[in-house]
């Protein structure tokens, strides 16, 4: 089912979480809603899904107005960060919960419910659980549950707030490649949020990267990794690294120090951030060069194909920077340029992505 | 509801863990001394006299005990405890699942002032309880004019009873409820509304089951309470024997007659009461920390 969002708009007290959003989902892709903590990406899988009502705007659902829908005349599923399985209820209960709630008419046989709570606890790989009560369940297991749940509804489209927020590192990964496989198999047009990149670009289709209320940027993980529309997509994706500056003919000036970069959109004195990735950074030997920025390397990782260096700004000149750098280079480079732990360096950008900046702080990384 | 739970659990497995290290062992004498004086104080002060009261009763044989507890007034007085908790009892589980649903799922104005307000009864003394409804219901009170004019009789009348005994009773479910379901969120609430249930199916379905036992508690408590309140009825009762003396009142005026068998043997009835509730109160406590019950929070 296709999901439009039309101007939506929501403010908690004077906390504006949504700022005329409007997006498009097409059909059967799962997207990811990414973005910092705070961004705004659960109250807008919330409206989406009814539980929240926004300000001003509109959702429409497979092209018909949902707008004044409650939540259960929407058809969504709903998996939530922590759960929120039915702690009085068996496994079997509780996804059969969705069932045994419709009116007489609609109610499948209890013969039909069993069928299909038992397929469903093969879908998720947790036939054995049935009759345990969700408290006796692992994290891992009782959001699989509450997948199931979900489902049982056959939802047209479903939500997924924070789905491997609560777990740990291991489990998480587990559960997403599982998420992938699941959807590939199912096709159902499905949201999930996260604030964890490496997730976002793992699992799904097509990224909404959200930040203060706003959509940065919409795209394939591809797209959103390699070519980051602004300075917040740039700094939030990946690891990177930042120089602040203004803009001097063909130089950004980062406080004494100019770096060299291409384009010439800008006019002179302009504020900007510049942005490397470390793999696109290089290291000059000589620290009286004239194009780059000073820093002193701290530690050299890896000594096989690729070697990370980490850097750290120099004390007299940290105006414009963060402290830290990081830089790959191949691991003959360390060599050939001698270098060593404590050595004063210069870092340029090879491919350096500068754009305006809008306020200081803006680019969290 | 997870940290009461294994707390309660683990209590025994952390004092005998104490007592085996010998890092946080105490001297002998020191345990013995903290058990010899918290023994010693339950003995004086619970023990002793829940003793006395049957021993009182009995003390001049089954026969008398037996006759005081039959006798019409003793009858009368029995009745008119349970219909008084029987009102207030199901009136207070109506309003406190209400006031802890409203306070622990919403937000509004004047939340606080109402949490607030639900305590009054626990710190305004009964005896001022029983007062303001004198002063609003009694003959020179607010309505009692009118009341009057229409033959109606609150105070000193058994509806006075039954509106003193909802007073004090008031906070013991919504006090019981409001943390736990303050606790609980509303997470499950939302994903029964998801999956496409009613407002009236989550509340049976999803909301009372998780509160079940806490529920059961708090009916508990506040029975017991209302069978065995003085001072608030007290004041609105009137002293009518056979009419409008309650259990607690009946003892009283039996008491201050000189009838001491009487007066202990209805007082044991009461004793019976708290005794059972006891009982009903650990094994409530008891079901809701079971783990396998599925009423644990992760």
């Amino acid at each position: 089912m296709s999901i439009e969002v039309i101007g939506i708009s929501k403010t908690f007290g004077t906390f504006k979480a949504l700022n005329n959003v409007s997006l498009n989902f097409p059909d059967g892709e799962l997207v990811a809603l990414l973005g910092p903590s705070g961004c705004g990406k659960t109250t807008l899988l919330r409206v989406i899904a009814g539980l929240e009502h926004a300000d001003t705007g509109r959702i429409v659902l497979d092209g018909a107005d949902a707008t004044d829908k409650d939540v259960r005349q929407r058809r969504v599923g709903f998996v939530f960060q922590h759960y929120a399985l039915f702690r009085h209820m068996t496994v079997f209960e509780n996804i059969a919960f969705g069932l045994r709630v419709r009116p007489r008419r609609e109610r499948p046989s209890e013969k039909d419910i069993r069928a299909k709570v038992n397929r469903l606890l093969d879908l998720v790989q947790l036939g054995w659980v049935a009759n345990r009560f969700p408290s006796q369940l692992s994290g891992g297991q009782r959001q699989r549950i509450a997948l199931a749940r979900a489902l049982a509804v056959e939802p047209r489209v479903l939500l997924l707030d924070e789905p491997f927020g609560a777990l740990d590192a291991k489990v998480r990964k587990e559960l997403r490649r599982w998420l992938r496989t699941l959807h590939d198999e199912l096709h159902i047009s499905s949201i999930f949020v996260t604030h964890d990149q490496e997730e976002a670009l793992e699992v799904s289709d097509r990224i909404v990267l959200v930040n203060k209320g706003q959509v940065e940027q919409i795209g394939t993980p591809k797209e959103i990794y390699e070519q980051p529309a602004t300075a917040f997509a740039y700094s939030f994706i990946g690891s990177v690294n930042e120089f602040r500056g203004r803009v001097d003919g063909d130089f950004v000036r980062v406080g004494d120090e100019k770096l060299r970069f291409q384009t010439g959109t800008f006019k002179n004195g302009q504020e900007v951030v510049a942005f490397s990735r470390p793999h696109d950074t290089e290291i000059v030997a000589n620290p009286q060069s004239e194009d780059g920025v000073s820093a002193s390397i701290k530690r050299i990782l890896g000594t096989g194909a690729v070697a990370r260096v980490e850097l750290v700004a120099n004390g007299e000149a940290r105006e414009g920077r963060k402290e830290f750098f990081e830089v790959e280079i191949p691991g003959s480079d360390v060599q050939s340029l001698g270098l060593s732990t404590g050595q004063h360096v210069k870092l340029r950008g090879r491919r350096l992505s500068v754009f305006a900046d809008q306020n200081g702080t803006q680019a969290a990384s | 509801m997870a940290t009461v739970a294994a707390t309660f659990d683990a209590r025994s497995d952390t004092a005998s863990k104490f007592e085996a290290n010998p890092a946080t062992r105490d001297s002998a004498w020191v345990k013995y001394l903290v058990i010899g004086v918290g023994l010693t104080y339950f003995t004086i002060f619970l023990l002793l006299p829940l003793i006395a009261v049957f021993v009182e009763a009995f003390r001049k044989g089954a026969g008398t005990y037996f006759a005081a507890l039959v006798e019409p007034d003793a009858l009368s007085a029995i009745r008119l405890t349970i219909l008084a908790a029987a009102i207030s009892v199901p009136l207070n589980l109506v309003f406190g699942v209400s006031a802890a649903w409203a306070i622990a799922k919403f937000q509004f104005p004047g939340k606080n002032f109402l949490i607030t307000l639900i305590d009054l009864p626990f710190s305004v003394s009964p005896v001022v309880a029983g007062l303001i409804y004198v002063l609003v219901f009694g003959l020179q009170g607010w309505f009692g004019p009118w009341l009057n004019e229409h033959d109606i009789k609150v105070i000193f009348a058994v509806p006075g009873i039954v509106l003193a005994t909802i007073f004090v009773t008031f906070p013991f479910i919504a006090r019981e409820l409001i943390p736990l379901m303050q606790a609980q969120g509303r997470d499950e609430e939302e994903a029964a509304i998801s999956l496409g249930a009613s407002g009236l199916q989550t509340f049976w379905r999803v909301t009372i089951p998780n509160v079940k036992w806490a529920l059961l508690y708090g009916v508990i408590l506040c029975n017991a309470r209302a069978m065995g309140e003085f001072g608030a009825v007290s004041v609105v009762s009137g002293h009518i024997r056979g009419e409008t003396n309650t259990m607690p009142l009946h003892v009283e005026i039996l008491y201050n007659e000189y009838q001491f068998a009487a007066a202990f043997a209805v007082a044991s009835l009461l004793a019976l009461l708290a005794l059972v509730t006891l009982v009903l109160k650990t094994y409530v406590e008891w079901r809701s920390h079971r783990p396998v019950a599925g009423e644990q929070v992760s």
